[in-house]
């Protein structure tokens, strides 16, 4: 903000700034939670409709999905490192702690993309059956929102870098550790309902 | 090998029939008249710079309800085309239009008016009044307010598009599969109304936000939630119903869009598609979304009956009780739109049971205006009549509703007019006659004069008999067995008469329409005799009518303290006058990447509509490139200093002891 010689405080208008924006983001974050609620329940629905194709027990493979699971768990620890140090002012730790952040965050979707090129190649794309359809859409929703994230974390990085870490950035990095925290949330429910329960053989 | 390039576009999309070729020469020169008038008056970088960039809610408000009302008079036209195909459809005559036109028309009315109108002016009149309401100068995030606005337009944009090129969907308003699905509508229609309800859902989601976050930090100080105004709390409500039940409509949207891109099975026919799951879907969203409408209608009637009746509203606190309990009931109820599903009797009976419960708190309410009327001194204006016509039909409506919640009564009328001429109660009855009362009553508020009483009296009386008119045949109708979507039928079953009767309810209801307009063209032509210089033209108790009219672009000199309910009544009968104070106030600036914004997001509709995605990607990068672009810029607020302010109010001041 301009130096305007200004009776205002503001100090105190920036805070009450972040307030309002923290909380316009925790209700955005909810509206997101019901869309991926809706979306569980398409595949709770539609989850047995294989009509003769593969089910979850025969497509999904544990141990690479606990893979998958464990980078983007580590993600979530290093960005809130990222955000610690953000607190204590230290830019080129932020900086390590993001970029360690966005190459897990990139490993995380080369798995999952490279997971779905296996199933489209063996002939088990979201044109196969209900089920397969509600599969992608789920879990690549979620990719879809880690992709828009690494967006987010780069342009936020890059703002970091040329401009210092001002009250507006760090405001904004707090809002992303939120959101990244929520993905893996997201996850978490993920990798137990589509891929731990689809595993079992009942 | 350019053919590619333009997806499924080519010229023999353009319009054939010609009850479409007529459609799509009014846009355009429509449109063209626009922008040469505006060119003539030297206006677009006025336009630009006061209304088009603008992050003032007032005027982002007034954009809001001049679409609206354009895309209501479409609307219109729509049903006008009904009426008459029902009124000469029958026997051996085949009507006006095809069936397939009919279908299309039928669709779009149901969109453009729920998603166009009905959404348009609610959100309109929340950024005109909210703020002022509740003591702020702004919504919590302005430059999302400005983008939701301009979405809403990419939106209404896309729909008339479907005027121009290709075809609207003719699957209804809300696209049941598999009807919606690729291999029954292989045209672009459906993907006209996926993109265009897409696009402006999210608009409202956003917006939804916005609300709920100005409700939540921005009160003026002292004023706790129990000491909101009425309408504050309905808007409280409904932006809540918002929040949870747009996502909704955001998955079902996708799903099927991706049903039909991209071949998958969420709703098919076969390969393990459930088309059962887009109707509870598209119903979960669907029944909030009426008291999304209505609850604010419902907001705006407390005020209107409380300041005409002058009297405080009756019944403060169950009226608050009863609009979070039809929050919470409205999630459970979708089933009553479809109990011929055949989930069993159980659950129609649980949902039955959950739908007539719905009536209570909205009896409460009912009784509360009521009470709050007796023994009031009331003045007939106009915004009181609105509320009065909107007592008797709505509650005619609601009684039919509650009538229909008996699954085995609703196996007999389902899908029938009789259920149109039930949600038409609903909603023109309680939505939009609430927001003409609405227009009416803060139109002083905003532009500094009164709308002519007189012509406004004449609008309602022939809405009203008009409404009636064409709306209670179609109970009997649907009680002989007439269906709804209905484009002919057999000339012994004897309805042509009752259709006639609700075509000519329909003229006079556009009868009313025209007055509407009048009343506007009057009233602007002689404003100067109808100003309203107090700045409380209907003796009022709320603090939007504390401030001078039109309100100024910053709404408060300083910033409101408040004790009590209805504070500017209190003020008003203890006889304390508002001391001038002024103050610095910050606030943002104009920014053009708003009109940006909806901007790409229309190319990239229309990208997608057309299968042109080298165009909808490129929007999207553009899209993603804006907000990056928003998000470096360190400045978008100024400040306006104290002196200044004291200079436009004394202005104000000054045009009041001129006159």
């Amino acid at each position: 903000m301009k130096v305007t010689a200004t009776t205002l405080d503001i100090k105190q208008l920036e805070a009450e700034a972040t307030d309002k924006t923290v909380l316009g983001f925790w209700t955005y974050l909810m509206t997101d939670c019901v869309l991926f609620a809706s979306l569980f329940a398409v595949y709770a629905v539609l989850h047995g409709n294989t009509y003769g194709g593969p089910n979850g027990h025969e497509l999904f493979k544990l141990p690479y999905v606990l893979l998958e699971t464990m980078v983007l768990l580590t993600s979530s620890f290093s960005c809130g490192l990222a955000l610690l140090a953000a607190q204590k002012r230290n830019r080129s730790q932020v900086l390590l702690w993001l970029g360690v952040t966005a190459l897990l965050g990139l490993t995380f979707l080369g798995l999952e993309l490279s997971e779905f090129r296996h199933m489209v190649l063996e002939g088990n794309s979201w044109r196969r059956s209900g089920f397969l359809s509600s599969y992608f859409t789920l879990v690549g929703t979620h990719g879809l929102h880690i992709t828009i994230g690494l967006i987010w974390l780069t342009v936020t990085a890059v703002f970091i870098r040329s401009r210092g870490l001002t009250d507006s950035l760090l405001k904004r990095l707090t809002l992303f550790s939120l959101f990244w925290h929520f993905l893996d949330v997201i996850w978490i429910f993920i990798f137990t309902i589509v891929y731990l329960y689809g595993s079992l053989n009942v | 090998m350019f053919a590619g390039l333009l997806g499924r576009l080519s010229w023999h999309q353009l319009p054939k029939v010609p009850i479409t070729q007529i459609g799509a020469i009014t846009v355009v020169l429509g449109v063209v008249a626009l922008a040469v008038l505006i060119t003539l008056l030297g206006r677009w970088k006025w336009l630009w710079r006061e209304w088009l960039t603008t992050q003032d809610p007032k005027k982002i408000g007034v954009m809001y309800i001049v679409v609206s009302v354009v895309m209501l008079l479409r609307g219109l036209g729509d049903a006008a085309m009904m009426r008459v195909q029902q009124a000469t459809a029958a026997g051996s005559s085949p009507g006006i239009v095809s069936s397939d036109t009919f279908q299309q028309v039928v669709s779009a009315h149901g969109t453009i008016m729920i998603f166009f109108v009905g959404m348009g002016l609610m959100f309109g009149l929340i950024n005109l009044v909210l703020p002022l309401q509740i003591g702020a100068r702004d919504v919590a995030f302005p430059f999302l307010n400005a983008t939701s606005f301009w979405l809403f337009v990419a939106g209404m944009a896309l729909i008339n598009f479907s005027l121009l090129i290709g075809d609207f969907s003719a699957a209804g308003w809300l696209a049941y599969p598999p009807l919606s699905e690729l291999k029954y509508s292989p045209g672009v229609g459906v993907d006209y109304w996926i993109w265009a309800l897409q696009i402006s859902g999210i608009g409202s989601m956003l917006s939804g936000i916005n609300f709920l976050t100005t409700i939540l930090k921005m009160r003026a100080a002292g004023m706790t939630l129990m000491k909101m105004p009425m309408f504050a709390w309905s808007v409280f409500a409904s932006m809540s119903l918002v929040a949870f039940a747009f996502p909704i409509l955001t998955v079902t949207l996708a799903l099927l869009a991706l049903d039909r891109t991209l071949g998958m099975h969420f709703f098919t026919a076969g390969a393990g598609g459930n088309a059962m799951m887009y109707v509870n879907l598209i119903w979960a969203w669907g029944h909030p979304e009426v008291y999304i409408l209505v609850l604010p209608a419902f907001g705006i009637y407390s005020e209107v009956v409380a300041t005409f009746a002058r009297k405080k509203l009756f019944g403060y606190v169950s009226m608050v009780w009863a609009i979070w309990g039809i929050v919470v009931l409205s999630f459970t109820v979708w089933l009553h739109h479809f109990f011929t599903m055949g989930a069993g009797s159980d659950v129609n009976a649980f949902f039955g049971i959950t739908t007539g419960i719905i009536a209570i708190p909205t009896g409460v309410k009912i009784f509360n205006w009521l009470f709050t009327m007796y023994r009031g001194r009331i003045s007939f204006k106009s915004p009181m009549l609105w509320f009065m016509g909107f007592v008797v039909i709505f509650t005619i409506g609601g009684v039919m509703g509650v009538l229909m919640s008996v699954p085995a009564i609703d196996y007999q009328v389902h899908n029938s007019l009789f259920l149109v001429a039930h949600f038409h109660m609903m909603i023109v009855g309680g939505v939009v006659f609430g927001y003409f009362a609405g227009i009416t009553y803060w139109f002083p508020k905003i532009f500094g004069f009164r709308l002519h009483e007189g012509l406004g009296k004449l609008a309602f009386w022939f809405w009203a008999v008009g409404f009636c008119l064409a709306f209670l045949p179609l109970y009997i109708l649907g009680l002989m067995g007439a269906t709804r979507r209905l484009d002919h039928y057999d000339a012994s079953l004897g309805w042509q008469p009752l259709f006639i009767v609700a075509g000519f309810g329909l003229i006079l209801v556009l009868i009313g329409v025209g007055f509407q307009v009048l009343q506007f063209v009057v009233s602007i032509w002689q404003r100067e005799q109808r100003l309203d210089l107090t700045g409380d033209p209907w003796d009022g108790r709320t603090l939007e009518w504390s401030v001078p009219s039109p309100a100024p672009f910053y709404n408060f000199t300083h910033l409101p303290v408040v004790t009590e309910r209805d504070q500017f009544w209190v003020d008003k009968q203890a006889g304390i006058s508002k001391t001038r104070k002024f103050e610095d106030i910050l606030l943002p600036k104009n920014s053009g990447l708003s009109v940006v914004v909806g901007l790409l997001a229309f190319l990239f509709g229309f990208g997608m509509v057309w299968h042109i995605y080298w165009l909808a990607l490129l929007a999207l990068l553009a899209l993603v490139t804006t907000l990056i672009v928003r998000a470096s810029n360190p400045e978008p607020e100024y400040i306006l200093t104290a002196k200044e302010v004291e200079k436009i109010d004394n202005a104000l001041r000054r045009r009041k002891q001129v006159v």
